[in-house]
């Protein structure tokens, strides 16, 4: 099982939607994100170029994170999910310096916190809450290792790209483009 | 020209605009950590030389500080946990791959056996020093009885310690600054510069000064070999770790870093110390005061600077 995320840049219109369906769904504290929008325009007026992202961790496959976790707490659960203990973080900060893509946060309450793909959705057959919500319906989650699953077909025929390749995560959050 | 406008949505305390989950406590942790490195090294070194009466400052009397100097930087590094109650979890577990857990452990083992070192030498301090209890001087009379043995152990694990200072920033593929192997001699190199001026200061015997001035004075020059070779590697890599080592050579930390780390910390002491080997009479504080303070400079500039840098996407 490989758990992945895609998002169509060309249909998102980074409303923010997933941010605050995210916030709520896992009582995210205020003033913190677990998912945001990157928008990036790029040209000469009138000549210009959006791309929208809706961005969060990156669930790599060989994670910096889980590597450099003194406790254990940072671990690969259920389809490669990267997820944290609260019970184990001593909140050191190492994993959150880390991440390449700074998808981690200190949680006010000490431990470190992040995107968990809603693996408890998941589990129960729902799709994350982030994705459930869009309005675009830009966003596709499943489990890359079954052939006919709408993330691997939509990567089989859709022309996709990750971020920060060269930094050697393996990242599972892909972006059609 | 081509223009981009980067905007995200993302503000999390802390992390952005530009990360700073690492204050003060970690620059100070890994800067007495180095020094006691460095003291512990020397020491080892000159009890397995044979040369414990020539050198007592190393061998004796100069181990006595690094008990307090582990506790205040296991103190520092404790205040920067943020969930502080679970810190025990370190040693429930051990992971190879993690320089943290590496970092934990090697401090667990150092740390008694610098206390035990001290034992040996009570006496140096305390001429009447009595353990009073029967099972302690037995203890004491069997660990005496190995004591070379420990030496070894505690120079491997000095030499660990002071590369664990440097490695545990090269572990860190996501700030380029830091992603540079080369840290780990640095650090250590800085480390022993560190404990080389400390011993110089305390020492009573000129022979002995002579000698850890000079020491100083070639590690100094290894540190300087080491900064040109950082940024060597650092400009001939990839674009992110031009950008990381341009943060020195026009950057925002350029003034810091020249001046307090390479002139005021390396540069101006040894000067200090070529003076002094060759007959003139400098006070040891300037020199040795010098040296810490680049020492320190250069924990708490990188620890900075690494945070700044970054992959951009």
């Amino acid at each position: 099982m490989r758990y992945a995320m895609a998002i169509d840049t060309k249909k998102c219109v980074g409303c923010s939607d997933c941010v605050v369906a995210c916030q709520t769904e896992n009582n995210v504290p205020i003033g913190y994100c677990r998912d945001w929008i990157v928008e990036i325009t790029e040209g000469v007026y009138p000549e210009l170029r959006l791309e929208n992202r809706s961005e969060r961790c990156n669930h790599c496959e060989s994670s910096p994170c889980v590597r450099c976790c003194p406790t254990g707490a940072s671990h690969y659960s259920e389809g490669g999910v990267v997820l944290i203990t609260p019970e184990k973080c001593i909140g050191c900060g190492a994993c959150i310096t880390s991440c390449p893509y700074d998808a981690r946060y200190p949680h006010p309450d000490g431990y470190v916190d992040k995107c968990t793909f809603c693996l408890h959705r998941v589990k129960d057959g729902l799709k994350p809450a982030c994705v459930s919500v869009c309005p675009t319906k830009c966003m596709y989650f499943g489990d890359l290792d079954v052939p006919n699953s709408e993330i691997s077909k939509v990567l089989k025929i859709r022309k996709h790209k990750i971020l920060i390749p060269e930094a050697g995560t393996k990242p599972q959050l892909y972006f059609l483009i | 020209m081509k223009e981009e406008i980067f905007s995200s949505g993302r503000m999390n305390p802390m992390i952005d605009p530009t990360l700073h989950i690492w204050h003060w406590h970690i620059p100070v942790y890994l800067f007495l950590g180095g020094l006691a490195a460095g003291i512990l090294f020397f020491a080892a070194l000159y009890h397995i030389l044979g040369k414990e009466n020539e050198y007592k400052t190393a061998v004796k009397i100069a181990p006595f500080l690094v008990p307090f100097i582990l506790v205040i930087g296991l103190g520092a590094l404790f205040l920067d946990l943020s969930h502080k109650i679970y810190f025990w979890r370190l040693y429930t577990t051990i992971r190879f791959e993690s320089p943290m857990s590496w970092g934990a452990w090697i401090l667990m083992f150092i740390t008694p056996l610098s206390i035990i070192w001290c034992a040996f030498h009570i006496r140096e301090l305390m001429p009447k020093w009595d353990w009073k209890f029967k099972l302690v001087i037995r203890l004491e009379e069997f660990l005496r009885s190995y004591k070379t043995l420990l030496a070894w152990f505690m120079l491997v694990a000095a030499v660990i310690l002071g590369v664990y200072t440097g490695i545990l920033f090269s572990a860190f593929n996501a700030r380029p600054l830091w992603n540079t192997s080369i840290l780990g001699p640095l650090f250590l190199a800085s480390g022993l510069s560190a404990g080389a001026a400390v011993i110089f200061l305390m020492s009573r015997s000129h022979k002995e000064k002579l000698l850890f001035a000079k020491i100083d004075l070639i590690v100094i020059g290894i540190e300087l070999f080491l900064i040109v070779h950082l940024f060597m590697g650092l400009l001939a890599s990839t674009q992110v770790q031009i950008d990381a080592a341009m943060l020195f050579l026009g950057g925002p930390y350029t003034a810091s870093f020249w001046i307090f780390v390479v002139i005021l910390g390396m540069l101006i002491p040894a000067i200090l110390e070529i003076l002094e080997l060759r007959g003139a009479k400098i006070p040891a504080l300037i020199p040795a005061f010098l040296v810490l303070l680049g020492s320190l400079m250069f924990r708490f500039i990188f620890t900075y600077a690494g945070q700044f840098s970054s992959w951009t996407y």
